[in-house]
């Protein structure tokens, strides 16, 4: 394989797994932009993938093209309402949020699993007939270089989380309240003072985070599995996570480092096909995502500050 | 109420209300919530096989809560216990098949090789938390992943491209007949002896020693710790290495005992995570500890026998721990409501 080879065929493929990273870690975004840590980004994937790929074999045959996208909607709905035990325990009850999290990670994987025993009578789903497809884009694919490394063979969905990064971002940096979605995660008192329902916020920044991250899951089920089992998600929540925090809690950093990631992971899928790459070991292809952000996180990439009042529940009066 | 009643009361209405919520589901989805639990009895206390088997899965789970507990009250979470578990048990089924010793010496060489590895997956983030000020959670969770991916690299580097090692030498196993034979063959082994030492090991550093005391110190304040003069940082990272031995060594029990080889997993055990119940509901105290993993480790060897007895899924046993986890955390609303019970009664 030519190097040009090469890379028309690892940056598409990059991007398609890029794709779920980038929604789920810009939910993550949201949510600790406003104080609020989410753990639970993995729980609610996984009920995303799980809704997303139910309501695609319940209704198939009822919307036919267009049973995915609906199946988008359905999947964001439910992991919105499951993140709201999360925001019920972390903002109102000033449970630790790591802890909650942990329980929406195991409640998640346990409830989805229960329901696909009790209605399909196994372990996983069937595989799903209506998917993603994927399409050459019209005219863009035919300028040469860019054209097949970023136009040909690409997923709508690939656009839809691109275009949400930059949404986000301009959410988040330029309207009112993006600043005080970022007011409230840096100093609550602050902005209780000037005003802003700080639990209000939170509220809304945790259910925006639920609402990606079941749109997240629910498009790796659609484009990546293509049924649901306990290990369909298998720790994509958490490195959506790791992307959050390598791109330093900021809606584009977090999609490039999405990006890169879902490179990595393309990487140590089709590394025994490409020449340079083949000699080295799977394993550290494996995890390169986690070292680069421990790594990122110590300060040797750059310092990853959180936001101050991050984990820290907001309780009035209290210095 | 006496804070101690509350602080008793919390974990007990917990546990209460996650078994009833998992009634609540089983009804919704058909099932009767009454067989069901009846089930799970059964697979816990059924009879003498089913008992030496629960505490079998009792044993890893008394560990790897006392390595979340030990981290807690130091005020570091260690979210990492998964991790520290799966390379401890590498680490303990590899020295039980390399090489072939007298079996008192290679028995504490595995089961030390277990603590060790442990002890190292969770120095890592200790010396990040204190030299660099990284918070533990993150570099927990990325190191399970590390662990994981690299355990299953080296277990296919050791069994020669397979997918497991194969079964360590009997100097090195935990396996008792005498166990075996009280429980009608049970795979129940001495390692959960050696968990119950560790309890003991616990209370005895928290309480007797001068570092359980600076360790518990750091915990409720580092800087007021700082000022005593007391090292911040040296304490961190002992608290992590000892919380990842104490999981280490619950690999260990699941090496030598249990299963005696490792295999390359697809995803978690789930017993690290459990830990984390397990500490939160014991309170982070080391009685509360045999507590909580006696009744974690019950629901989940239990659970294996509700498909079979009364064809409900096993993962309700699961949403019933999540349930649980998420109400002792929520201890806050639990406390308030007692309190005002509390009030209206006096004010009767």
């Amino acid at each position: 394989m030519s190097f040009l080879e090469v890379l028309y065929f690892i940056v598409p493929s990059a991007i398609f797994y890029a794709a779920p990273l980038i929604l789920v870690a810009i939910g993550g975004v949201f949510s600790e932009r406003s104080g609020v840590i989410n753990i639970g980004l993995e729980g609610l994937m996984v009920i995303g993938a799980f809704v997303g790929i139910l309501f695609n074999l319940l209704f198939a045959d009822t919307f036919g093209d267009a049973t995915p996208w609906l199946a988008l909607i359905a999947a964001m709905v439910a992991a919105l309402l499951l993140s709201l035990v999360h925001a019920v325990a972390s903002i109102s009850f000033r449970a630790d949020q790591t802890v909650s999290g942990v329980a929406i990670n195991l409640l998640a994987i346990a409830l989805s699993l229960y329901l696909v025993k009790k209605i399909f009578g196994k372990g996983q789903t069937d595989f799903i007939t209506e998917r993603f497809t994927r399409y050459d884009f019209p005219v863009l694919s035919d300028i040469p270089f860019i054209g097949p490394m970023f136009f040909t063979k690409i997923y709508n969905t690939s656009f839809l989380a691109i275009l949400i990064a930059i949404i986000a971002w301009f959410i988040i940096y330029k309207t009112p309240f993006g600043l005080r979605l970022r007011s409230v995660g840096e100093h609550p008192m602050a902005a209780d003072t000037m005003g802003i329902n700080v639990n209000r916020m939170r509220y809304i920044a945790v259910m925006i985070s639920g609402a990606l991250a079941g749109i997240g899951g629910a498009i790796y089920a659609q484009t990546i599995s293509g049924d649901f089992g306990h290990a369909t998600i298998n720790g994509q929540g958490f490195m959506a996570l790791a992307a959050m925090i390598f791109g330093k809690w900021h809606p584009l950093g977090a999609m490039g480092a999405a990006l890169f990631f879902g490179l990595a992971q393309a990487l140590s899928i089709a590394s025994s096909s490409i020449p340079i790459i083949q000699d080295i070991p799977n394993v550290f292809l494996l995890i390169l995502p986690y070292v680069l952000t421990i790594l990122a996180l110590a300060g040797f990439i750059g310092r990853a500050n959180a936001p101050k009042a991050n984990g820290i529940p907001y309780i009035k009066g209290q210095r | 109420m006496s804070t101690r009643a509350t602080n008793i009361l919390v974990p007990v209405i917990s546990v209460i209300l996650g078994l009833i919520v998992g009634a609540i589901i089983m009804l919704i989805s058909g099932y009767n919530p009454i067989d069901g639990y009846a089930a799970l009895w059964n697979g816990i206390f059924g009879d003498l096989y089913t008992i030496g088997e629960t505490i079998r899965q009792i044993t890893p789970y008394l560990l790897a809560g006392l390595a979340v507990a030990f981290a807690f009250r130091s005020g570091l979470f260690n979210i990492g216990v998964e991790g520290q578990l799966i390379v401890g048990w590498f680490a303990a089924a590899y020295v039980g098949v390399a090489v072939e010793l007298p079996m008192i010496i290679h028995l504490p060489l595995a089961i030390l090789a277990a603590a060790a590895a442990g002890a190292l997956w969770g120095f890592v983030p200790g010396l990040l938390k204190a030299k660099f000020h990284v918070h533990e959670v993150i570099v927990t969770i990325m190191m399970n992943y590390i662990a994981l991916h690299t355990t299953n690299a080296l277990i296919k580097t050791v069994s020669g491209g397979g997918d497991r090692t194969e079964s360590i030498f009997a100097s090195a196993s935990l396996r008792s007949e005498f166990l075996e034979n009280l429980t009608e063959f049970s795979r129940l082994h001495y390692g959960i002896i050696i968990a119950l030492v560790m309890v003991g090991v616990m209370w005895f550093i928290l309480e007797k020693t001068t570092l359980g005391f600076e360790l518990k110190a750091v915990g409720f304040n580092h800087n007021a710790s700082q000022y005593a003069g007391m090292n911040v940082n040296k304490n961190i990272i002992l608290a992590m290495v000892i919380s990842g031995a104490f999981a280490g060594l619950g690999g260990a029990m699941e090496a030598l005992g249990t299963f005696e080889y490792v295999s390359s997993k697809a995803g978690f055990t789930g017993i690290g995570f459990d830990g984390i119940a397990v500490a939160l509901l014991g309170m982070n105290t080391p009685l509360g500890v045999i507590f909580g993993a006696t009744l974690f480790g019950s629901l989940k060897y239990g659970a294996l026998n509700m498909p079979n007895a009364a064809g409900i899924p096993l993962e309700i046993v699961e949403i019933v721990i999540a349930v649980i986890i998420f109400f002792v955390a929520s201890g806050y609303i639990i406390r308030l409501f007692l309190l005002r019970a509390a009030k209206k009664k006096e004010a009767k």
